[in-house]
């Protein structure tokens, strides 16, 4: 069944994210998606996450594909204007790609390419309305496609971004604008994401928050300091920190994981994990928490 | 020079509510000299404020309104006036609109688009910065100008980096929507988060084409070049 079918019947979810590799080399992450693809739905490609250069977000959709896996495609509105996004779209639903999770995108400056040209010619909203648009068989400028797309249109929310009411409000315009579901920032502190789905509840559009692994107490203290709105509290770095081989790093962060898992899972409806490198613990947190 | 033009009434009307009274405020400095300010400005916005039964509880020529605290102090004058309006319509470049927005308690209007620097080489004494996109999207902003307070230009609402305030280029960097949240919340206009923003239109940010530049002040430019 598909990604897109399985939310709409209220199904419990996973995704997992897949990042194009820097080079041309796909084999590693083609071999990963194989061994995950019999514990995940989909497999969420990322777009020159953090602003680096890489191979295009929609070519690993499209090689995923060819082995069997269902690809959710990543769209920033950082490097593209609209004739560009649109013409990629197009590209990607003709090359059979069904799902895309449109997103504004980090900042140039913060990638690998610090003095290129941030794009922003849509923002994530109008990016959203443009995918609707080819979606009804025309383009942003109201002239008709010959064959138009069905894509399945998701966006992003950081569920634990403080002070949450502009990103809410943002979040109710994309989903007024066209969004079907939603995927977050990475989620470490259930309460808070338990806050945000009831003010969210009214929406009623599936939610699927994002889990990472955390391989250490360095790492999680790094992600407090850099990544805007996430916050790894003091009881989980202490947990790591008391972690003396990398077998014990492991198992600790695959029981942080199911316990996030266990205690918002009343609250979404699936999880989307970032496991950056850590593929192979995706089997024991989702037999963990159950899922 | 800064150089602006007047707005149509369907765009100064969009975000107007039914009967609102406006103090309608236009600068006598570079707007006038482009005859989108002074005067000429409030004898074309009086009527047509008027006409869509929106009440002019006062109409002010201000020299500079980029000069936010002579601004401030010779608003004074005009407390009175200003405690019985709804609104400001402000007839400037975008610096002067957002300057304004700065120094009254109440929702800004712009009049006005910003189509030129006219590389001016002068400064201005305000930390407001327009990117003259010829499109002024400040009625919709709190009169924060979401192209130059936020990096990417975002115009519906803060990008997943925003956090405590801060924009994700750098620490102490405020967001500009956050900004922008917290004076449309203070000015109970929340609302116009809910309204979709087309794309813009990207043509207008580019310099004035040859083809428009038919009035005096451009001659006078080519002038001092000469």
């Amino acid at each position: 069944m598909k990604f897109r079918e399985r939310l709409e019947r209220g199904e419990f979810v996973v995704s997992c994210e897949a990042g194009p590799p820097k080079g041309t080399a796909v084999e590693a992450v083609l071999a990963a998606a194989d061994r995950l693809a019999p514990h995940v739905h989909a497999f969420n490609v990322t777009d020159l996450q953090s602003s680096v250069m890489r191979m295009s977000s929609w070519a690993l959709c499209v090689l995923l594909r060819q082995r069997g896996h269902e690809p959710i495609y990543q769209v920033t509105c950082r490097d593209r204007n609209r004739l560009a996004l649109q013409a990629d779209l197009l590209g990607a639903w003709a090359l059979g790609i069904e799902n895309v999770l449109a997103l504004t995108g980090d900042h140039t400056v913060l990638g690998d390419h610090p003095g290129a040209r941030p794009v922003f010619d849509l923002d994530s909203v109008q990016l959203i309305t443009a995918i609707g648009q080819l979606n009804s068989g025309r383009d942003l400028a109201g002239n008709e496609l010959q064959g138009g797309t069905a894509f399945f249109v998701g966006a992003v929310v950081n569920p634990t971004a403080r002070p949450l009411e502009p990103h809410l409000a943002k979040m109710r315009l994309k989903v007024a604008r066209g969004a079907r579901f939603f995927q977050t920032q990475a989620v470490y502190e259930p309460e808070a994401y338990a806050a945000f789905a009831q003010r969210a509840e009214n929406l009623r559009v599936p939610v699927l928050v994002g889990i990472i692994p955390l391989k250490s107490a360095k790492m999680a203290r790094f992600m407090n300091e850099h990544i805007a709105g996430v916050h790894v509290p003091e009881e989980i770095i202490r947990e790591l920190d008391a972690a003396k081989t990398k077998e014990d790093r492991e198992k600790r962060s695959v029981e942080i994981c199911a316990r996030i898992i266990r205690a918002v899972r009343p609250y979404c409806q699936g999880i989307h994990l970032m496991p950056m490198g850590w593929e192979h613990l995706v089997p024991a947190i989702l037999e963990l928490a159950g899922v | 020079m800064l150089v602006s033009e007047l707005k149509t009434a369907e765009e100064i009307l969009r975000s107007f509510h039914p009967g609102e009274r406006v103090f309608v405020l236009a600068c006598g400095g570079c707007a006038e000299v482009c005859q989108a300010g002074g005067e000429e400005a409030l004898a074309v916005l009086r009527p047509m404020l008027t006409a869509a039964g929106h009440p002019v509880v006062a109409g002010v020529v201000l020299p500079f309104l980029c000069n936010k605290a002579l601004v401030g102090l010779r608003l004074g004058r005009w407390a009175e006036a200003l405690g019985q309006a709804d609104s400001v319509l402000v007839a400037s470049c975008g610096v002067g609109i957002q300057a304004v927005a700065e120094v009254v308690d109440l929702p800004v209007h712009p009049a006005s688009n910003t189509v030129s620097y006219g590389e001016f080489q002068g400064v201005w004494p305000s930390g407001e910065r327009c990117a003259r996109c010829g499109d002024c999207v400040l009625d919709r902003t709190g009169g924060i100008c979401p192209l130059t307070t936020c990096p990417k230009g975002l115009l519906h609402g803060p990008c997943g980096g925003s956090h405590d305030g801060e924009c994700e280029l750098e620490p102490g960097r405020p967001c500009g929507w956050q900004r922008i949240y917290d004076r449309l919340a203070q000015s109970g206009r929340l609302d116009l988060l809910d309204r979709y923003v087309e794309p813009k239109d990207r043509r207008r940010e580019h310099d004035v084409p040859l083809s428009r530049r038919r009035s005096p002040w451009w001659d006078l430019e080519a002038l001092g070049e000469e």
